[in-house]
Formats: C-alpha cells, structure tokens, sequence
C-alpha cells in the first residue's frame, strides 16, 4: 500500500517478542472475579482460539487485549508494549492519545460487525483510513475497494450496510479492520449472530487470513474452525485457562473433566 | 365577513409572515448549535459540564417562554446590556430551543448502540472524531422527525415575541385589525398562513426523513 510508508512507527518484528503476552492477568467487576490469573502467550503469525462456555471470560479476556477493558491486575504486552498502562510504577492508565497509539496495530472484529450504517460499505472501509491514518480520500477509497475486493466483496462497495446479509456485513467489517494493515486482529464471537448458512463464507475470509500469516486470536463457538485452523487453543472456564496447547492435544488427549463436558455437551448439541 | 380586508392585507401579512419564518429558522438553528453542544457536554463526562447543562435545560424547559422572552428583554439592560428586541426575541428562542434539541439528542444518543463508537475507539479514532463522524450523524437521523416537531412548535412560539414589539406576523395581524377593526378576518388570515408554513414544513421534514432512510 502506497500511502502507508511510515516505517518509522513499526516496531522491528523481532520474532523473539511475542505478538501477545499476557501475564498475571486478573479482572473483576466489583466482587465478582470474571479473570484470575491468565497466563497466555501469543506468537507472530499464531492463530489462538479461546472456547468456552459463556460467562467463562474469553470475551473479556480478548477485550483486555486492546483495553476495551480495563484489567485490574498482571500485565498484557504486544509486540513487548505494555498495554494500557504506564511502565513506571506506581503504573497509571495511558492517555486516549497513548491508547491510540496502540491500538493502530490491532484490529477487532465485533460479533455484531458494528459497520456505520450511515455509511456505505465502501466508506465502511475507507473511513478509518481517512480519519486515523490521514490518508487522502482518492487513497483511501482505491485502497478500501482493494480490500472489499480481498474479501470478495467488491460489488457490494456502494451497499449500506441495511442492504447486506450478515455474513457479507462481517466481511466488510473485516475489511475495515485489515484495511488498517494490523498486526493483530482480535475476533469477538464473529460468526455466533450469524444464521448456519452464513457462517462457511465469514469463516473463509478467516482462513484466507491465517494462510497469509496474520496473527489472530479468536474467541468462537465453531470447534470445527478452532481444530482445523488454530495454532493453538485455550479453553478458558470461570476465569482460568483450564487448557492450553495444539487443538489435536486440547480436544483429544486434556484429561480435564470441565473441557470433556463443555465438548461433550458441544457434540450433542451438534448431532443429529 | 369581508375579504377584500384579506386581500388588501395581504401583502403586509405575508412580508410579516416572511419575518416569522426568517426569525423561527434562525432560533431553530442557533438552538441547533446550543443545543448539541449542551448534549456532547452533558455526555463528555465532567460532571461539572452536566450540571451545569442540567441547570441550563431545567430553566429553560420549566420556565415558560413567554416569561423567558420578558426577563431577557427587561433584565438585561438593568446590568446594562441594551438588547434590541430582534436580538432579544431571537436569543429567548435559540435557548428555549436549544434547551428541547439537547434532549432529543439525548434520547438518539441512548438509541445509537454502543458497539458503533466501539468500533470506532478500536480502529485509534480520536473521541472528537467519534463524535462528528459517528455518533452526531445516526443521533441526528434518529431526531429528524423530532427536531421537525420542535421547529414547528417554535414557529408557532415565535408568534410569544410580538410582546416585546418585534413586527411579525401575530405582531402585524394586532396592528392592522386595530386600525381597520377587522380582527376577525385578519386573525383568520394569519392562522392560515402559519398553517400553511406549518404544512410546508412538515413536508420538507418528511422529505428530509425520506432521504436519510435509504441507507
């Protein structure tokens, strides 16, 4: 992408700094402990998949990632940044200015796509690129169509977002967010509001993505997509992580009895 | 009934009419800017910014704007501020105005799902940003028909400032019928012209309505 050679705002990609390091991290909501103690490491071009039942945390753990919200205790690095906060202690919260600053490098995607609907699916695109990376609007617009193209969706460039199906409107939002050249992309539940027959094309956008290298963490439902595509997978129950490691190991050999029922109940659910 | 009275003050009417709608537009549009000021103040999160703003819509929502025009127009030169009685009528309007629009903002601002400003937050937007790009727009399609209900209420409360002297068209309806002792027609008259000002308005508002829906 022409427009974005501002090399000197990349960290180095020294493969030796994981691209997520969470350490010791611990949130709650008044007296109710929704994270203890997470220990979880992310690698460059890692796809980890968090499962779990509901209420387990793996939507607030992905959510402290880019401080959408806020943890109370450890520490979270990206790309060796810590995130969130100041390093000096006593640590303070960093500024909007500084959370912006990291949050250029990291992408999410929302269960509910969250696309402006007063905005095209083209401008969907183009407006973060207008507005946070300060590229002129022919720019950006060319580079938006690229993107709609890349997730095969570049007829639908001037639809509102009312107009598309949601597993089209996910796509967009995709776009959006790799418009961006991210380092990471986090993806909260992205095909749970979806209807079965739209799942398959917003998982191949994903999987296209993952053989490009991306590095992704991805909080899912779909265990299909969870032991093809993921390096690695963390099944997270009442705020820990109660398994960690390669799908295969995970889903057929953990000896953890929350995870045998969670996936048991998870075949049962999924057979006729 | 006789209307060649009608006739024969029509055109002093209608120039009236002219100055009702221009006064009406400008308390609509100033109250406009107050008013989303006062609601993106209100939702910044300094609380000394919300009180204030609560005091603000509290006074000019309770107070009644008839009283409201009076105080400007009689208070203000006791600490030495002469207000014109244009100024003055127009400045009573754009508050009340204002004071009803930060509301209805309010309400489209409860109505615009958080994820939207959350995604925005996520891609590095900056919070001023937020505001014009995202949230304003979609708060400001969700109040089109109530902020059409408002301008039409402050049209027809623009006929209030024809106390403080200023010649619109409930001030000129007064002064002519006083001089030809005709009321009846010319009151007649007057109201079927802010009705019909009133009919136009809503249609354009429908039409504006039409337009922000195709999205």
């Amino acid at each position: 992408m022409p427009a974005m050679t501002e090399t000197e705002t990349k960290p180095r990609l020294d493969p030796a700094v994981p691209m997520v390091s969470v350490r010791g991290v611990g949130k709650s909501f008044g007296a109710n402990v929704v994270l203890r103690d997470i220990d979880l490491t992310v690698n460059k071009s890692e796809v980890v998949c968090l499962i779990g039942p509901s209420g387990s945390g793996k939507s607030t753990l992905l959510r402290c990632i880019n401080f959408l919200e806020v943890y109370d205790r450890g520490e979270i690095r990206i790309e060796g940044k810590l995130v969130g906060y100041t390093e000096a202690a006593p640590r303070r919260q960093l500024s909007n200015r500084e959370l912006r600053d990291l949050r250029r490098n990291v992408g999410m995607v929302f269960q509910q796509f969250n696309l402006w609907p007063h905005m095209t699916a083209l401008e969907n695109v183009a407006e973060a690129l207008i507005q946070v990376r300060g590229m002129d609007k022919a720019a950006a617009v060319a580079h938006a169509r690229r993107m709609l193209d890349r997730v095969g969706l570049a007829e639908k460039a001037d639809s509102y977002p009312a107009r598309l199906s949601g597993g089209q409107q996910q796509r967009v939002a995709i776009a959006r967010v790799i418009a961006m050249e991210p380092h990471l992309i986090l993806f909260d539940e992205p095909t749970s509001a979806l209807d079965p027959e739209l799942v398959g094309e917003v998982l191949q956008v994903m999987r296209d993505l993952a053989a490009d290298g991306m590095t992704m963490v991805v909080v899912t439902h779909e265990m299909g997509f969870a032991a093809n595509v993921a390096d690695k997978v963390a099944f997270l129950d009442r705020g820990r992580i109660a398994a960690f490691g390669p799908p295969r190991e995970v889903f057929h050999e953990s000896g953890e009895p929350r995870l045998k029922q969670f996936l048991q109940t998870y075949h049962e659910r999924n057979s006729f | 009934m006789k209307f060649s009275v009608i006739i024969d003050a029509l055109p002093h009417l209608l120039g009236a009419a002219v100055t009702t709608v221009w006064i009406s537009l400008l308390g609509v549009m100033l109250g406009q800017v107050i008013g989303v000021l006062v609601c993106v103040a209100r939702q910044s999160g300094s609380r000394a910014a919300d009180m204030a703003g609560g005091v603000y819509v509290s006074f000019f929502r309770g107070v009644p704007l008839l009283i409201q025009l009076l105080l400007i127009y009689y208070m203000l030169p006791l600490i030495g501020i002469d207000v014109p009685p244009l100024v003055a009528a127009i400045g009573a309007l754009s508050l009340a105005s204002g004071a009803y629009v930060s509301e209805i903002y309010r309400g489209a601002l409860n109505g615009v799902p958080h994820g939207q400003s959350e995604a925005a937050l996520a891609l590095g937007f900056p919070a001023p940003t937020i505001w014009t790009r995202i949230l304003l727009p979609q708060a400001f399609r969700i109040s089109v028909p109530a902020l059409v209900n408002e301008l039409i209420l402050l049209l027809k409360a623009s006929s209030l400032i024809s106390v403080v002297g200023v010649a619109e068209l409930t001030r000129t309806s007064q002064t002519i019928s006083a001089s030809n002792y005709r009321p009846l027609e010319i009151y007649l008259a007057a109201g079927l012209i802010y009705l019909a000002i009133n009919g136009a308005l809503a249609a354009f508002g429908a039409l504006v309505e039409r337009r922000l829906q195709q999205g």
